[in-house]
């Protein structure tokens, strides 16, 4: 029996409204391809996202979750790189915990034009998980 | 209650149905837990459309509803006002982007478009199902509004918010009003000189009680968002306590020592440290130049008006919203670029412009008269990759307009137009044909063939390959060269990235939609007009201005704002007050309440922004974000999860 190919990773952006989303929006409209197995929930602040919600994905097949993070032009504030930061630090111990490679968690900040770095990103991270996830 | 969801999926005219299969997304969703109709629409945003969602949500007492179509940064406010028509509350209305971040960003795979557009959308079926009806919070909104620059957009649109009965604070940071334009001389349409539009302009201004102007000062603080902005202003001294008799002040002008290169003129003339205003520039006063004044004190001995001993101030400003206009900045060429610092009689056209105001009888560059001129076309502009790749828009017209000017004044004067192709539109096209009817010569080069410029033996010569007759190489001797430079972004951008103002890929500030949103920002409550916003004429930059003004009125006319009603929430049997969400929180807004003799945080909604900042710090999971609960989050999760 042969084994499917798979041409791409499943992967979840979390977003953020006001940056990282309509650099998105702009790869989208500047026809920058990347992976249609890269689905993107947004949130108003990167530094907002759950631990959980990342194990959550991780529980139910995804294969990598990519932060899009708001860096230092977030609107709530320059703490957010920091504090993004730390919930990634935080994630990747509960990843260890679960044997999970904690580089499928990835996080970059992506500005709000950032749109060809967003698709270079995902790009490279759907290579690794290709790579190291058994699809 | 049991949810009652209206699906509708949208073909964007083709822009989503060309690489997404609209029907089998439909069918794929139709039977999803909750959807109790599913509709495919060649344009949701339509008016028809939306008459149909009305009815349709009345008709069924749908109690949600589901749009999947372009960007919601594009129509979330069109759908949130369906909802409301509708009587339904527009926080049961969840929208799936299936264009930008589906169908134009997969073109290239159909298939996997569709497959994730059907993911998109039962993922926002699954919020739908679970969405609660919410009420926006109410903040006041301070009725002032902040215009950061002095040009003619910022003059236009403090004069439009004015006339609103708005309170303006127009904040310039050179020492006089009029920008730009203060810099030209006879404009086309109107003929009118840059001097008579500025003059125009500042006798509005200073007859209006409800504007305040300040010269010499610059935004250094912000603080707060929509609606309550906190703004430090800090204001420079002009150092005179008041005006000094004519001859006492040409007195100290020829007393001072300093003598700096003059940008008014674009360096082509020079000034002193204290110096008058040109006759364009207002407030119609002299100033000094604290950057390069070396505080001698001759001209404080001559005039006992002027007083160096003058500090700057720094204002609190509250206002409730900023609209920026803070211009833009010719393009300076580059060391050689087209002989530009190497040749000695190559300028660039702002430059000529004000060579052509301080000419009188003749047109004499370094002791020689000007027959011939040599323009050329798309410096800074047009560019390669990784340069500005964008057109100036207003150069071509600026540059032909400039010619017809010199060839009036000067009828002697022979002009050689080396362009790659005249972007002279609308009525600007006049102005083209009187040139070729003084009989100016157009010679068109094309990216591959450039203009070059050479300087030997005492002659500049331009030659081209001109592409209207055949490539064949034509060379001129010019007396002058003129290099028609474009615009380009301000080099000093800080108070842009004070505000967190996005830049769009030619580094100027973004409008959100240069057709469905202009003027707005992704930065809630700021607004963008004239050249920051990218290359405008004058009249688009009033355009935009008037559209700046209007929109950013819009915000504060009302005294009131509706903010989304996204704030965190407690849940009191969770939590165990350990304190880290107020530290967490950047806006102070948790603090700690009693509830049945038990320690727990409290969210001041009023202060709470949203950020969700203090969820991922809790150690007992106790906070939640309305409308970005776990329940939602994870059940979009699963349902993307599915496919």
């Amino acid at each position: 029996m042969t084994e499917k190919i798979r041409k791409s990773a499943k992967i979840l952006v979390f977003s953020t409204e006001k940056i990282s989303d309509p650099a998105i929006d702009m790869a989208g409209l500047l026809k920058l391809h990347y992976p249609p197995t890269v689905y993107t929930i947004t949130v108003p602040c990167s530094s907002g996202i759950k631990s959980r919600w990342i194990l959550h994905a991780y529980e139910k097949g995804f294969d990598g979750v990519f932060i899009a993070a708001d860096g230092t032009d977030c609107v709530f504030g320059e703490s957010c790189t920091e504090k993004t930061g730390q919930l990634v630090g935080r994630t990747h111990v509960l990843m260890k915990e679960k044997s999970l490679d904690p580089a499928r968690l990835k996080m970059a900040a992506i500005c709000s034009v950032c749109s060809e770095s967003f698709v270079k990103q995902i790009k490279g991270f759907n290579e690794y998980l290709l790579k190291t996830t058994n699809p | 209650m049991k949810k009652k969801i209206g699906v509708y999926i949208c073909h964007c005219g083709g822009n989503i149905s060309d690489y997404v299969d609209v029907e089998k997304v439909k069918k794929s969703i139709e039977d999803e837990g909750g959807v109790y109709l599913a509709k495919t629409t060649m344009f949701a945003c339509s008016d028809s459309n939306q008459k149909d969602m009305v009815d349709d949500i009345k008709g069924n007492e749908l109690n949600g509803i589901v749009v999947a179509s372009c960007s919601p940064k594009l129509h979330l406010t069109t759908f949130r006002n369906v909802s409301e028509r509708a009587d339904l509350n527009k926080y049961n209305y969840v929208h799936a982007n299936i264009r930008e971040q589906d169908s134009w960003a997969h073109s290239d795979d159909k298939n996997g478009a569709t497959e994730k557009a059907i993911l998109l959308v039962k993922a926002a079926i699954a919020k739908a199902r679970l969405a609660e009806p919410l009420i926006p919070n109410k903040i006041q909104a301070q009725k002032a509004v902040a215009v950061i620059g002095g040009g003619i957009a910022g003059m236009k649109a403090a004069i439009a918010l004015s006339d609103k009965d708005c309170p303006v604070y127009l904040i310039e940071k050179a020492p006089f009003v009029g920008g730009r334009v203060a810099q030209w001389g006879n404009m086309f349409t109107s003929n009118q000189t840059g001097e008579e539009l500025i003059t125009k302009l500042y006798h509005e201004l200073i007859k209006r009680k409800n504007i305040t102007l300040f010269t010499g000062a610059e935004v250094t603080h912000n603080a707060g968002s929509i609606g309550d902005f906190r703004l430090k202003v800090s204001v420079q001294p002009r150092y005179f306590t008041g005006t000094c008799e004519e001859k006492q002040l040409q007195q100290a002008i020829d007393a001072c020592p300093v003598e700096v290169l003059d940008e008014f003129n674009f360096n082509l003339t020079k000034r002193k440290a204290i110096y008058r205003n040109a006759a364009s520039e207002y407030p119609q006063t002299a100033t000094i130049d604290m950057e390069n004044c070396t505080r001698c004190g001759k001209c404080e001995a001559i005039c006992d008006k002027i007083d160096l001993s003058q500090k700057e101030e720094i204002l609190d400003l509250h206002v409730g919203s900023v609209l920026m206009a803070t211009g833009f900045d010719p393009y300076t060429p580059a060391e050689g670029e087209y002989g530009y610092n190497e040749v000695d009689n190559v300028l660039t056209l702002p430059q000529f412009v004000r060579m052509l105001e301080l000419s009188d009888k003749k047109l004499i560059r370094n002791g020689k008269e000007i027959k011939n001129i040599a323009y050329i076309y798309c410096v800074g502009s047009r560019q390669e990759e990784d340069g500005n790749t964008y057109c100036s828009r207003y150069c071509c017209t600026s540059a032909i307009h400039t010619s017809v000017e010199v060839k009036k004044k000067f009828p002697g004067v022979y002009n050689y137009h080396f362009n790659r192709g005249i972007r002279t539109y609308g009525k600007q096209e006049l102005l083209y044909a009187e040139s070729l009817q003084l009989g100016d010569i157009y010679l068109q080069g094309d990216e591959e063939s450039l203009p070059e410029v050479s300087g030997e033996s005492g002659k500049t010569m331009v030659k081209v390959k001109d592409i209207l007759s055949a490539g064949r190489l034509i060379e001129v001797e010019a007396d002058l060269v003129v290099l028609v430079t474009g615009m380009v972004p301000r080099a000093d951008n800080s108070v842009g990235s004070m505000f967190k103002l996005p830049k769009g890929r030619d580094k100027f500030f973004n409008e959100i939609h240069m057709k469905l949103r202009p003027v707005e920002t992704f930065i809630d409550g700021v607004t963008i007009a004239g050249a920051c916003q990218g290359p405008k004429n004058i009249m688009e930059s009033v355009n935009s201005a008037l559209a700046a003004a209007t929109k950013s009125y819009s915000y504060v006319s009302k005294g009131e704002l509706e903010t989304e009603p996204i704030v965190a929430e407690v849940d009191a049997e969770l939590c165990s007050w350990c304190d880290a969400c107020t530290a967490a929180c950047p806006f102070d807004a948790i603090s700690m309440t009693n509830e049945s003799s038990k320690a727990i945080a409290l969210i001041n909604n009023s202060v709470c922004k949203g950020c969700g900042m203090c969820l991922p710090v809790c150690p007992t999971d106790a906070l939640n974000l309305i409308a970005y609960s776990n329940n939602e989050i994870e059940s979009m999760i699963d349902a993307l999860a599915a496919g």
